[in-house]
């Protein structure tokens, strides 16, 4: 089963769930954290790695001993990362989408493939937890492609759970694409209502199964757990604002381990999941 | 004309509690959300808009069935396993390159140009704002941002106003690079936790990659004294003008909650730090 934790606001405790709830389960679980632009699983996992790799996407490289300059690259790109001006070829890496347009349309075949970095993914365990993230390279915009690497790792006979990025928009869609469940953690303020309606409607396109956990329970006010009932969405755990659970986030330590109790709880949550899914 | 850009890395350190503050401290400026995919400023500022228009985004393929012939050169050129068997281009796969639409031997698809979200010009309490709302699922949210900051310079122009103040996403993506490239400076409000210094650390690179000055301030530095004063040290060895540090006070959510910023809502010592940090980022934009 795959599991993704998302939230649409950030900070709400994406990262806190999903780790306690891969550390909580009996072995047979991978971690995936696919928030590759600010990946923080690995701070409270802290995985020993053993593999790592450079993922790289297509980008044009133009032999201009074969171009005869006729434009159609520049045709064909929607994203005006390549562009004939004169006996000239001008490409901009950094905005292909690696659609390849350009190599199949060039009547000449002196286009070729180069690789663009667009970070790197790293893989190891970290107790019984399989550990796989990735790190989009610091002034890369895509980040989709290194998300969809990552979610290559996904192994069918584990429990996978997914920690997506902040926000709606494509990464989170990437990240959500083919989970079984979604979580979505929230915290009782205006700003974690808002967001967290925008994170069930992006859910919701995908049709994915989904429940809520307020984080922070006590500190707002009531209108997240209003509008999950007028939704029709279970609230799966609530967790109160805690000094001793902010504390140990803080120093990247696991709510588990100053709070054992909460062992029982992950464990249930994830009991409430499978049967949610069926 | 001067345009500070607001970020974090990590979501959640209260980037826009912070920049509500400002709004309520800045005089003569325009206000503008580029948190387009989770925008949360209008929820302090309650904007009357005043002005309304489409984002126009990018393109998505559609397979014309009735004109397809099912020859499958669409299904094998597509790098985005976005076309199913039966020649239905999925609408969220869909990258929008038009290889599929351009290599068609009959000419069965289309190539329509999307609407991906709306984008508004508003008058607040605070002053004019320039925000918008990327559609669920969308794309192009770098595109919006820039379009957003666009209409926000007219805007200012327009008024004779001199600051823009610029409400950034959380990330080191698309849309953070399309915030802060070409703005004045940026503040990085991030917090007192491993993630919080992580994730500044890498947002802080990003920002110096493309020659932005960068200022930050330590917001609820309290919670883990310890690592704010790792913070102070990692800013003062990577060029980072440290500009202050905000307690930790239960009051920011009440004033969130009432629809105000905490410099309206009270006026406690998280109001006091804010006011000082202003001042501050005043002076710097002078100069």
């Amino acid at each position: 089963m795959i599991i993704c934790i998302a939230s649409g606001k950030g900070g709400t405790g994406k990262t806190t769930i999903a780790t306690n709830l891969a550390v909580s389960l009996n072995g047979n679980v991978q971690l995936l954290d696919c928030d590759v632009e600010e990946p923080n699983a690995h701070l409270f996992m802290k995985p020993e790695i053993d593999h790592t790799e450079t993922v790289t996407t297509p980008v044009p490289e133009v032999d201009l001993g074969k171009c005869d300059f006729c434009g159609k690259c520049g045709e064909i790109c929607q994203f005006s990362a390549i562009t004939v001006i004169g006996e000239k070829v001008l490409t901009f890496p950094e905005l292909c989408h690696s659609c390849k347009g350009c190599m199949m349309v060039c009547p000449r075949e002196a286009i070729s493939e180069k690789g663009r970095a667009l970070g790197v993914l790293e893989r190891g365990t970290s107790g019984s937890v399989e550990f796989i993230h990735g790190r989009l390279r610091i002034g890369e915009a895509m980040s989709p492609p290194l998300i969809t690497r990552v979610k290559e790792h996904i192994d069918p006979k584990k429990t996978s759970i997914i920690d997506a990025p902040p926000g709606t928009s494509c990464p989170v869609i990437v990240a959500l694409k083919g989970s079984h469940f979604s979580i979505l953690v929230t915290e009782p303020t205006p700003f974690g209502l808002n967001d967290l309606k925008l994170a069930v409607g992006a859910v919701r396109t995908l049709e994915i199964p989904l429940g809520i956990i307020i984080n922070r329970c006590d500190v707002g006010d009531d209108r997240v757990a209003r509008y999950a009932e007028q939704e029709g969405i279970p609230i799966l755990m609530e967790i109160p604002d805690d000094r001793k659970i902010a504390e140990a986030y803080s120093r990247g330590i696991m709510v588990v381990d100053v709070k054992p109790e909460m062992r029982g709880r992950f464990r249930a949550l994830y009991e409430r999941i499978t049967e949610l899914v069926g | 004309m001067k345009e500070l850009t607001i970020i974090s890395g990590k979501g959640g350190t209260g980037k826009t509690s912070v920049v509500a503050s400002f709004a309520a401290l800045a005089k003569n400026k325009v206000l503008a959300d580029a948190d387009v995919d989770a925008a949360d400023l209008h929820l302090i500022l309650a904007p009357e808009i005043r002005h309304e228009e489409d984002f126009m985004g990018g393109r998505t393929a559609r397979i014309n069935l009735e004109a397809c012939t099912e020859c499958g050169e669409c299904l094998e050129r597509c790098q985005f396993d976005a076309i199913s068997p039966d020649f239905v281009v999925n609408r969220i796969d869909c990258e929008g390159c038009g290889v599929c639409v351009h290599f068609c031997p009959v000419e069965a698809i289309d190539f329509a140009q999307n609407i991906c979200g709306k984008w508004y010009i508003s008058e607040t309490r605070l002053g004019p704002m320039v925000h918008a709302k990327l559609g669920i699922a969308e794309e192009n949210s770098g595109l919006l941002v820039s379009l957003v900051r666009n209409q926000a310079r007219v805007l200012a122009e327009d008024r004779g106003f001199d600051t823009i103040i610029v409400d950034g996403p959380p990330g080191i993506g698309c849309p953070v690079i399309a915030s802060i490239t070409g703005a004045s400076a940026v503040l990085v409000v991030t917090e007192p936790t491993l993630s919080g210094l992580h994730d500044l650390e890498r947002v802080g690179g990003l920002a110096a990659h493309f020659k932005i000055p960068t200022l930050a301030c330590v917001n609820k530095f309290d919670l883990n004294e310890e690592i704010s004063d790792q913070i102070a040290n990692f800013c003062a060895r990577n060029h980072i003008e440290l500009v202050g540090r905000i307690p930790y006070d239960t009051a920011v959510t009440y004033a969130m909650v009432a629809g105000k910023s905490i410099v309206e809502f009270s006026d406690g010592k998280v109001s006091g730090a804010i006011k000082e940090i202003w001042h501050r980022l005043e002076h710097f934009l002078k100069d």
